[in-house]
């Protein structure tokens, strides 16, 4: 017998009703909504820093109402990080949703200890940037280590059907489950390294089942629209078939299974987590049927001594704002806009941050990469983004882009304008032995 | 000489993490791996990335299952927090390396 466990999310705004579809007809023993990056972690403590009852995940209660009835009805377990920066709260409010659904006795763990912002001072290393933590020059919001599948192994023993983390590491959420399953040890480093690609693989939902792949005529997909999450049926020796449903659109091949082992990898022979150095180069990845792979060899060696930690600091805002240029000479307008919108930036208002312009349609994403003149366009949206510590001179950006409306260049249209949030991460390393978890149970 | 773009012959995925940029890049034929990895080198994956390229390259090869690894350190203007870049995590970027033509004659 297999463990099936299922992806039901892989990013904080991921699909829901492909996880609702997984749970009805997978016939899965766990599901997993893995929601946090370093973003996502740093956005969540400047929430819980503006209201102690929020920095959760902002779709868990929505997720949750929709999820709970089908996971108790189908004996599928959930583990999630959607707790962020406050997994209590997050706890709370599931077991609210319960509760109003008319769902009794459901066990709701939470986990407990990623948060070290009290092991950190101004003089904290960052070696990355070679210095410390008061180097960077701004606010630090939030500090979290990534914790494992250590942490989550109590809750599992003590007969949760929730389990809610903070910064566990993604790969963890799923290898923790298995371990309770079968007993694996956490030094059975090979059976570690298995899981963890398994887990690695499973993380970013349907990163494996054709999304983030669809290139037509080169990589097609059928029914992208009604793409399904990945399944993962894993055996006792870590070894797995990735599949999914046949009634789900997308794609399980080859080809998938590549690209996803790889990614966010740098040395396929050294993948750190907090349970194992997971070694992927050895992997084997054989089509068995269509939408079915299995994987095997995948091994590992001692974990890590440290752990990583993320260091969240408040960024200020980005402001962007544009406006549309069409027609013959579109470009050449698109161009004269750029010049006036920094020309002004720097001389009448006298700001220093760094702008960036786009002409989006001749040359945006690839401009670094690409250096020269782009093709001309008729059809060209001049973009303007520049971060800045100071809300008024975010506001005068997107005056500036504003008044080319009636300043600018002609025919300039569509002006559209954003200031948003912006935070910074930067990662340290702690030892795992000042990094104690604890579990703490709910029960509706 | 047979030049191709290499999207013609591979398919690749790019990740980020902080202010790096990792790049796979699989032949979908074993046959043209042999002129990838000829090919596809440290220097070259550096000259495509041009001046988004502040750090270095380095790349790691999967023989068995036909692939090549690219880990692009400093070459995300500043990663997804930092970057004015519309596409801040380098998604796009792949598509840098499969833009690039080689020779695919065996």
């Amino acid at each position: 017998m297999t463990v099936r466990i299922g992806t039901g999310a892989g990013f904080s705004s991921d699909r829901l009703d492909p996880a609702l579809k997984l749970i009805e007809e997978g016939n899965l023993d766990y599901i997993i909504f893995e929601c946090v990056g370093e973003r996502t972690l740093a956005f969540g403590h400047r929430d819980r820093m503006a209201d102690p009852a929020k920095g959760y995940n902002k779709q868990l209660e929505i997720r949750m109402r929709a999820v709970l009835p089908l996971a108790v009805k189908h004996g599928v377990k959930i583990v999630t990080n959607m707790g962020v920066a406050n997994p209590s709260m997050a706890a709370e409010r599931t077991v609210a949703v319960a509760r109003s659904l008319g769902i009794q006795g459901l066990k709701v763990a939470f986990i407990e200890g990623d948060d070290v912002s009290n092991l950190i001072g101004p003089n904290t290393q960052i070696p990355e940037i070679n210095g410390v933590v008061k180097d960077v020059g701004k606010p630090v919001v939030g500090a979290n280590a990534y914790i494992g599948a250590d942490a989550l192994l109590p809750a599992l023993a003590a007969g949760a059907d929730v389990i809610i983390t903070g910064r566990c590491a993604d790969p963890s959420l799923f290898l923790a489950p298995l371990r309770h399953h079968y007993g694996w040890e956490s030094e059975d480093w090979s059976r570690m390294g298995a899981g963890t690609l398994v887990g690695h693989l499973m993380e970013c939902g349907m990163q494996i089942t054709g999304g983030y792949f669809a290139d037509p005529g080169r990589k097609d997909v059928l029914d992208l629209v009604h793409c399904g999450y990945p399944i993962a049926e894993v055996e006792s020796d870590g070894s797995a078939v990735i599949t999914k449903l046949d009634s789900a659109g997308g794609l399980v091949d080859t080809r998938t299974v590549k690209e996803q082992m790889l990614y966010e990898v740098h040395d396929p022979e050294r993948y750190l987590t907090p349970d194992v150095t997971a070694d992927f180069s050895h992997t084997h990845i054989d089509q068995e049927a269509p939408n079915r792979v299995r994987i095997a060899e995948a091994t590992g060696r001692e974990w890590p001594e440290l752990l990583k930690v993320t260091l969240a600091f408040d960024g200020g805002v980005l402001a962007e704002g544009g406006v549309s240029y069409a027609g013959p000479g579109a470009s050449s307008r698109a161009r004269l806009a750029a010049q006036v919108v920094e020309t002004r930036m720097r001389e009448i208002h006298g700001l220093q941050e760094k702008i960036r312009c786009d002409l989006i349609g001749v040359q945006s994403l690839l401009a670094t990469a690409k250096a020269g003149v782009g093709p001309e366009s008729e059809d060209v949206r001049l973009h303007v983004g520049m971060r800045t510590e100071n809300q008024e001179s975010a506001e005068m950006l997107l005056w500036e882009v504003e008044s080319l409306l009636c300043c600018g260049p002609a025919g300039g249209g569509g002006f559209r304008g954003q200031i948003q949030a912006s935070v910074h991460t930067e990662s340290t390393y702690i030892a795992r032995e000042v990094v104690p978890t604890k579990f703490q149970m709910l029960t509706t | 000489m047979s030049k191709v773009t290499l999207r013609e012959i591979a398919h690749a995925r790019a990740g980020d993490k902080g202010n790096i940029s990792s790049i796979s890049v699989w032949a979908y034929d074993p046959k043209h791996y042999p002129a990838m990895k000829a090919q596809c080198t440290e220097d070259w994956a550096a000259q495509a990335f041009g001046r988004l390229l502040e750090g270095s390259v380095k790349r790691y090869t999967l023989d068995h299952l036909h692939g090549l690894n690219f880990v692009f350190t400093n070459a995300l203007e500043g990663g997804v927090n930092g970057s004015l870049n519309l596409d801040g995590h380098g998604k796009s970027f792949s598509y840098i390396l499969l833009g690039q033509e080689i020779d695919a004659s065996e």
